[in-house]
């Protein structure tokens, strides 16, 4: 009974609705927009810092990164110094190991100025000397073969693990395991290749980089064959630098002991390096602002959503006013027929809900089909949430009902004499 | 209910006016549209309410039909003391027992001819299952059973006028009240509807016309003449011969 009175309301309000096409569909414009805003907004927005999290979570949430960068140039004395010597040191390297209590695992990286051939294939990767915990650290899995082993840093052995992108290229049609390749003048044997790290979209990799384009050798045996000073041939001059280690990745046990270590870290540096020839990335740090970012963001989603459905509330409100005084009459009749207050309330409240969820229900659909046109059209991630759909909706709902409350109180509150008067 | 009170409701009158007294109020002035009226309505009595305009009658109306209260005095619909209601109790008490004919129709327009017949139904706490039936059958006996799905926009005025007299019927209330019924219809239509209400009250309907027009009060029962807010006379109508 309670059911089909209530399907009856509706199919009542629909009716009345549809008295007024054109005016049921603006008003109902002013939330669709609202709402399909919301989903779209939310989606896309979503889309995007979850992409930015998902790279900062490959740099290792638990790592602190040093990296050697060149210090600012000094115009004067560059012409005398014919080695620029600069970066993180193996005494760096000693001191992290031995002065933090909350590093599990810290690995050195040198990255080499190499040629990479085999055969006729000829690329320049990132060459990067490093020990077999870097694989640990960096959270990459082996594809084929075996990493680095402690074993071979112990022999300074020619052996090499390539990158993905690597092995495709220089051994397109073979496994590339066990085979001999050149880096720079001298022959590796290579153990063993890595898997790229997970795939985000389309390309993960930032332009110019190549994630992937990565050979790895013994930091040992990186130091025997190529020593420490790279020489940089540039158009006209020839750069010689002097870098013991590009990278240090320190792994630390717990999430919450990475600010301690991440000062202690800085501490340090800024003691031995005044010449400010390093950089520090936290990734914890990074994912913490990028949610600070996203969370601010959200704020102003919100509020523009909020504003959007607020001024589609208020053009409901208006319509309805307006069908108030245009049914005075009805009402009156209504009224006079046996209707009480709380069904006149009832009744033009159905009707501004209808209009509304009429609103938002394509406003979901229409929220729903932009980001999947975005993500088509332009390539950009957007994830659309359920719950972005139901909140939508739910607020249309609530837009509906707070904005036809007034009309209808408006409407129950009339004088049925004075309303059947009414012409 | 004891035996002795169902005696009682059943000798009550269905409306009864007691020294019922409605001051409007116009800025400073006073007016007293109704001044101290006093009248019984018995069931199945067919009243005229004729009288000049500013009489009174709408004012007598719109507390007969329980959607204005008195200033003061009493007013009792089949016993039921209309000043002791709240605003709901009063609705129901509308939709229950009083059956309103306009002037001017009144029908809802986005609604089709069933759909207002049975608008007073959805008013109600309990309705009968075979509500549609009785509603259907009540339009085939004022002529209208070929037209239930049609628009008050599409009738004729008589045909509106109809409708609106099955709606009023459809809760079986103790009271009919017709105001102005015939005032917007040509001679020929305005004759079909008071043949109806000559037929409606044949089968024992109360009704109560209010009119202007002397040639419509005839046709009822008994005739009251208001003046001035009060009974200036009683007389015998022609439809009394039918009872």
């Amino acid at each position: 009974m309670l059911t089909n009175s209530a399907i009856r309301a509706v199919q009542l309000g629909v009716k009345s609705l549809l008295l007024h096409k054109l005016r049921s569909l603006l008003t109902a414009l002013g939330v669709l927009f609202g709402v399909s805003s919301v989903i779209a907004m939310l989606s896309i927005g979503e889309g995007g810092s979850e992409q930015a999290q998902e790279q900062i979570r490959q740099l290792g949430s638990q790592n602190v990164i040093l990296r050697s960068i060149k210090p600012p140039e000094d115009p004067v004395s560059n012409q005398q110094v014919r080695v620029l010597d600069y970066g993180l040191t193996r005494s760096d390297l000693e001191r992290v190991r031995d002065t933090f209590p909350w590093a599990t695992n810290v690995v050195p990286v040198r990255q080499l100025q190499q040629e990479v051939r085999s055969g006729e294939n000829v690329l320049n990767p990132r060459v990067l000397a490093t020990t077999p915990d870097y694989l640990a650290v960096t959270g990459r899995v082996v594809g084929q073969g075996r990493f680095l082993e402690p074993i071979d840093e112990r022999m300074v052995a020619n052996v090499c693990v390539l990158g993905y992108e690597v092995a495709r290229r220089l051994f397109p049609f073979e496994s590339s395991v066990g085979k001999r390749i050149r880096i720079g003048a001298d022959y590796f044997t290579v153990v063993g290749t890595i898997l790229p790290r997970v795939p985000l979209g389309e390309d993960s990799a930032k332009p110019g980089e190549e994630i992937t384009g990565e050979v790895f050798i013994p930091l040992a045996t990186g130091r025997r064959w190529f020593g420490e000073i790279q020489v940089k041939i540039r158009a006209g001059s020839r750069d010689m630098e002097q870098v013991q280690l590009h990278e240090i990745i320190a792994s630390i046990d717990i999430p919450e002991n990475v600010p301690v270590a991440a000062a202690a870290a800085r501490e340090m540096l800024a003691r031995n390096h005044r010449n400010h020839d390093y950089e520090m990335v936290v990734p914890l740090e990074l994912l913490l602002r990028a949610e600070e970012t996203k969370r601010i963001f959200n704020i102003v989603l919100g509020s523009i959503a909020g504003i959007s459905l607020l001024v589609g509330g208020i053009g409901i409100m208006n319509v309805m006013l307006a069908t108030v005084t245009e049914r005075t009459r009805e009402i009156g009749i209504r009224r006079a027929l046996g209707a009480k207050r709380k069904d006149i309330v009832v009744q033009f409240l159905v009707e501004t809900v209808v209009l509304s969820m009429g609103g938002g229900l394509a406003g979901v659909l229409l929220g729903v089909a932009i980001p999947t046109y975005v993500e088509w059209r332009y390539d950009m991630p957007t994830i659309v949430e359920p719950g972005f759909l139901l909140l939508a909706f739910g607020i249309s709902v609530g837009v509906g009902i707070t904005f036809g409350l007034y009309p209808a109180w408006r409407a129950a509150s009339m004088d049925p004499v004075e309303a059947l008067r009414h012409e | 209910m004891s035996a002795a009170e169902t005696t009682a409701v059943a000798q009550e009158a269905v409306a009864e006016l007691e020294d019922v007294t409605r001051v409007y109020r116009m800025g400073d002035n006073e007016v007293r549209a109704l001044d101290g009226i006093s009248h019984r309505f018995e069931a199945g009595e067919y009243w005229a309410i004729m009288g000049t305009s500013g009489s009174g009658k709408s004012t007598l109306l719109n507390i007969l039909g329980c959607i204005d209260r008195p200033t003061s005095g009493h007013y009792r619909v089949r016993g039921t003391e209309v000043a002791d209601l709240s605003d709901d109790e009063l609705s129901e008490l509308r939709g229950r027992s009083i059956g309103f004919v306009f002037q001017s129709f009144n029908l809802i327009p986005q609604l089709n001819v069933l759909e207002n017949i049975l608008v007073p139904v959805l008013y109600q706490d309990v309705v009968p299952t075979d509500i549609e039936d009785r509603a259907a059958e009540i339009a085939r006996r004022v002529g209208l059973d070929t037209r239930l799905d049609h628009r008050p926009a599409e009738l004729s005025g008589g045909q509106q006028q109809r409708v609106a007299i099955a709606r009023s019927l459809i809760n079986e209330p103790d009271l009919i009240l017709a105001d102005e019924a015939t005032g917007n219809l040509d001679s020929r239509t305005a004759d079909e509807i008071l043949a109806l209400f000559d037929e409606l009250h044949s089968e024992g309907t109360s009704i109560l016309l209010v009119t202007h027009e002397p040639k419509v009060g005839q046709r009822a029962e008994k005739i009251l003449q208001l003046a001035d807010g009060r009974v200036a006379s009683i007389e015998l109508g022609s439809g009394g011969g039918k009872c």
